[in-house]
């Protein structure tokens, strides 16, 4: 029964996927090239690639790519169900203790210390994000200094600016900036 | 306000929650932290749903449960927002765009791959996602320097130094932020003076 094997497969990808899209692409790698032999080692390639190019999480983009290889839609459908099932279990018994107990003193100590830590967490993704912008690597160590993109800059700083200053709404600027960088990369004749 | 219209209103903030997270969702490249910083503006900024916070609350726990961190974040700010309901219309929201997009892109995704328009305009969007990140970056790290309590400015720097130099796990540092936290309510407390 292949549904059920699907189901199973991803629900155990997606309980055992802790930090980050780049460890929950191993474990797919090991579950369903190496365990299932459902993909090619070439597919796998080709999965990473085109989760990397579109929107939302890398195992949701892994569990429908291989499911609707295998068994169309509905594949798609119980692979997806499968990788969140873990999530909607354990994050809403969390939910559901955060809402009960987060009044508490202890409780309001640890989360006092976590918030820095979240900020922290989020300041370190948008920097691996804009080196990745500014210098095609994040790897600070050995920045290719020489490789710097000043259109992605100026681009940037426009953003913020905009961001900051007029509060342009954030889906706009994401979308405008793809736009607005591939015309100019266009007209000047870079491509 | 009678139940018919409570009832009405209850619906319409499914229905808010579940479209918010579809047009999120279709626009998050590049990570769980891009949603997340998405989310806050919408949530916090704009409907006013959620507390500042109550994000940086729920992100940890979501984080540092299993699991892609958009699909966490979505049912635990679903739940905050309006329990099991609001879980799942925020989930729903979330996993829809991908399961759409892959779906139609599994069928000729050697085109797209190879297409040198789209490679060249996801690679300068990543310079505008960046922008909104470091907006809401400057906006968190504002209001805890309005907090006036320098030891949660020093964890902060140090856990950015943790995260992106040396590549410390973020349970990890969940943890060990949890650990700092709980030792300096504890300090606090037997002071005598009130609890952070």
């Amino acid at each position: 029964m292949i549904y059920l094997e699907l189901f199973f497969c991803f629900f155990k990808i997606g309980l055992f996927s802790f930090g980050g899209g780049y460890a929950a692409m191993s474990l797919i790698q090991s579950q369903v090239v190496l365990g299932h032999h459902w993909l090619e080692m070439s597919e796998f390639a080709d999965l990473i690639t085109i989760a990397e190019m579109t929107p939302g999480p890398i195992a949701v983009n892994a569990a429908t790519f291989v499911g609707q290889r295998l068994a169309g839609l509905p594949g798609a459908l119980i692979c997806t169900l499968g990788c969140i099932t873990p999530s909607l279990i354990i994050v809403l018994l969390l939910s559901w203790l955060y809402c009960r107990y987060s009044n508490l003193d202890t409780v309001q100590g640890v989360l006092v210390g976590l918030r820095p830590a979240v900020i922290a967490m989020i300041a370190s993704a948008g920097l691996t994000l804009l080196l990745l912008a500014l210098f095609g690597s994040s790897d600070w160590h050995t920045l290719p200094l020489s490789d710097f993109r000043e259109i992605e800059c100026g681009l940037f700083v426009l953003c913020l600016f905009l961001l900051r200053r007029y509060k342009v709404s954030p889906i706009l600027i994401i979308f405008g900036s793809g736009l607005a960088g591939t015309l100019v990369y266009l007209a000047a004749g870079l491509l | 306000m009678n139940k018919e219209t409570l009832k009405q209103n209850d619906l319409h903030i499914y229905w808010k929650l579940f479209t918010s997270m579809l047009t999120l969702s279709t626009f998050t490249f590049g990570g769980g932290f891009v949603i997340i910083s998405l989310m806050q503006k919408r949530f916090v900024d704009e409907l006013h749903w959620l507390t500042e916070e109550e994000v940086l609350d729920l992100t940890a726990i979501a984080q540092s449960a299993p699991g892609a961190l958009a699909v966490n974040a979505a049912i635990i700010f679903g739940y905050r927002i309006r329990k099991l309901p609001g879980a799942l219309a925020a989930v729903l929201g979330t996993i829809i765009p991908p399961i759409t997009i892959i779906s139609i892109l599994s069928l000729f995704y050697q085109q797209f791959r190879d297409n040198r328009i789209v490679a060249l305009a996801l690679q300068v969007m990543r310079a505008g996602v960046a922008a909104v990140i470091f907006d809401v970056v400057i906006t968190l790290i504002q209001n805890l320097i309005r907090t006036k309590q320098p030891v949660l400015l020093a964890v902060m720097i140090l856990g950015f130094i943790a995260s992106f130099f040396l590549q410390v796990s973020s349970i990890l540092l969940i943890l060990l932020c949890a650990l700092i936290g709980l030792a300096l309510s504890r300090s606090h407390t037997k002071k005598g003076g009130a609890s952070v």
